[in-house]
């Protein structure tokens, strides 16, 4: 920073304005812009303590999608629900919370739109911070989703063998995924023109993103074309890597190819986002 | 006076700078010199180009040609030094409807690097100042137009920036609560601050303002302080109603040879004509009365932003219509 503040204020600097601007640094340094992140995402947090309506979506979807897809699919794809349930319970989770994570970019071009972000544009920090803080305060919609899932499984008479450990490390590896592969719909959010039409691009992105992997099916099922694109899904290789961490595998190459493959996502899409965002501005 | 290494006293210099939306250029070609310690307005209708300026100044809007530095820092080049030096409170409030007041004040404070204790007391501090600490813990939705504004400017002062941007600051704001605005900028300039205002009443500039810029079209018309802009308009109008409307055409050829200019027509059906000084209305008075022509009654008119407009642009400023201002926004929107 580079004024200083004392507790009795006056409205009005104290010091030479040209000093103050040749001091101005115009670079903002990686710990400012982590810390500045952390501050907009308590600011999503407010905002969902003040609208918990928004969490509506994070507290139906899991609870009527596991007890919807377990019933439908499990007696003909494993025979019964009961054998079905340690293969599809990870595979639903990875589908609820990156289908949730879509409505972050919804609610980011919402956001967007409002005058406060015409200040956020005004200060001296980081571009990126208002985005990261925005996609920060939305794992807590991906932790609710996650939590609602695996105790939904649970009633239904899920026992996975790979234990507490086995559950938290697959439901924090879901999380940190989700949040990654959110950065593709909020660069969506930000160079579409309106809410609506995020939701229509993201879902053309998410439904082969999360319906052609082995979330929901077996990939050996699948025509050689499709299997092989099912494959390299990195969705799939996440739905792998939940799927041996609950089963008491423990930690897989799957695991590895998910991270790496959120991390891709990360370092192509944050930029791409940023960049739309500071022309938008 | 407070200098720079090169000798420059200026808070904001800029130098032909442009903005174009499409077809429409909204800032053709501006140059300023504002003065650090002054108050600086901006004068013009919707849609002339004054949100734009400021919106290139305070690097919220990249400029298409041109430079402007803020106290030597490049806008566009130095684009977060600039932002440090910098309070922008905009026409519509931008504070998170979603948050409290104090939430909104500690947000932007932690932005800016204070630490939690720090940012707790500057916002107990600001809202005190701007009269909302009764409503610091209500959320924004039951704000009324004023104190909205008032937090607004609140957030802009959190970092104690030497160069202050009020765009419209007073626009829908009833007259007292416009007047505690007026008095909140004198007592910022006071303490050291430079402001940079625009708004649409030239009352307002006069009010304010050491200099006023007035924007047309893009386009800086005038430059100077408000006593000689409304020299050259004329310091007021004479409107006078005639009793007889047979007499209208030696009326008027009597206002042009005493005058000098062509009267207007009030919608009213009056004649209107500057009249530079009381002497001149006098003098005016005394040929209609010698001429036999009987007045219903007259009036004196201090001159409005219409006929600065009109006497500096040759045409009428567009009535203020609240659609330019969204239209100017779709604009700039358009261009992502």
């Amino acid at each position: 920073m580079t004024t200083t503040l004392t507790p009795a204020r006056s409205a009005a600097p104290a010091v030479d304005p040209y000093a103050l601007a040749r001091a101005a640094g115009n670079r903002v340094t990686l710990g400012a812009t982590v810390r500045q992140s952390f501050s907009m995402g308590w600011r999503g947090l407010l905002k969902v303590r003040r609208t918990p309506e928004q969490l509506f979506d994070v507290t139906l979807q899991p609870i009527l999608f596991t007890l919807m897809f377990t019933y439908i699919f499990g007696g003909a794809i494993a025979g019964d629900v009961q054998s079905y349930l340690p293969f599809f319970i990870p595979g639903i989770l990875v589908q609820t919370v990156i289908t949730t994570s879509v409505v972050t970019g919804v609610q980011l071009r919402e956001d967007m739109d409002k005058g406060v972000f015409d200040r956020f544009r005004s200060l001296p920090i980081a571009r990126i911070a208002p985005l990261a803080g925005a996609l920060l305060a939305d794992t807590i919609r991906y932790l609710i989703a996650t939590t609602l899932t695996m105790v939904m499984g649970l009633i239904m008479g899920w026992r996975p063998d790979g234990g507490a450990v086995g559950v938290v490390a697959a439901g924090l590896l879901v999380v940190v995924s989700a949040w990654a592969l959110s950065w593709i719909f909020a660069f969506f959010g930000v160079i579409a023109r309106s809410a609506s039409s995020v939701q229509g691009i993201s879902m053309i992105v998410l439904f082969p993103l999360t319906f052609a992997s082995n979330a929901f099916v077996p990939a050996d099922t699948l025509p050689g074309w499709l299997r092989s694109f099912v494959d390299v899904n990195p969705v799939s290789h996440l739905v792998t890597a939940a799927r041996d961490l609950t089963l008491g595998d423990g930690v897989t190459a799957d695991a590895g190819w998910a991270l790496l493959g959120a991390a891709v996502v990360v370092a192509v899409f944050a930029p791409l986002t940023v960049r739309a965002y500071m022309r938008r501005a | 006076m407070t200098t720079s290494t090169d000798g420059s006293t200026w808070a904001v210099e800029a130098r032909g700078l442009v903005k174009t939306f499409g077809d429409n250029r909204a800032v053709d070609g501006i140059d300023l010199q504002i003065r650090t310690g002054a108050v600086y307005g901006f004068l013009g209708p919707n849609g002339a180009g004054k949100t734009t300026t400021i919106r290139m100044l305070a690097t919220l809007l990249r400029p298409d040609a041109g430079t402007a530095t803020v106290f030597g820092r490049d806008v566009a080049r130095e684009a977060q030094a600039v932002r440090s030096l910098i309070g922008v409170t905009g026409q519509y409030a931008s504070v998170d409807e979603s948050l409290s007041a104090t939430e909104n004040l500690v947000l932007f404070a932690r932005l800016l690097g204070l630490s939690r204790l720090d940012a707790r007391r500057t916002s107990a501090a600001l809202l005190e100042e701007f009269g909302l600490t009764e409503a610091a813990a209500r959320p924004l939705k039951n704000f009324s137009g004023g104190m909205r504004r008032r937090l607004d400017l609140a957030a802009s002062l959190i970092a104690q920036p030497p160069l202050i941007f009020l765009d419209e600051p007073t626009t829908g704001l009833d007259p007292r609560t416009r007047l505690q605005m007026w008095e909140t900028v004198r007592r910022l300039v006071a303490g050291g601050s430079t402001v940079l205002l625009t708004t649409q009443y030239l009352d307002e500039a006069d009010q304010l303002a050491d200099r006023i810029a007035v924007i047309d079209r893009g386009r800086l018309v005038a430059e100077g302080t408000g006593a000689e802009l409304k020299a050259s308009v004329g310091t007021s109008r004479l409107q006078l109603g005639l009793a007889e409307p047979a007499d209208e055409p030696e009326a008027l050829r009597i206002a042009r040879s005493v005058l000098g200019v062509e009267p207007t027509r009030t919608r009213d059906g009056r004649l209107s004509a500057p009249v530079p000084t009381a002497d001149s209305a006098g003098d005016l008075l005394v040929a209609l009365r010698s001429a036999g022509i009987p007045l219903h009654d007259i009036a004196v008119q201090e001159p409005t932003l219409d006929e600065v407009f009109l006497t500096l642009t040759g045409h009428a400023s567009a009535a203020p219509a609240p659609a330019e201002d969204a239209a100017d926004r779709d604009l700039e929107e358009a261009r992502a």
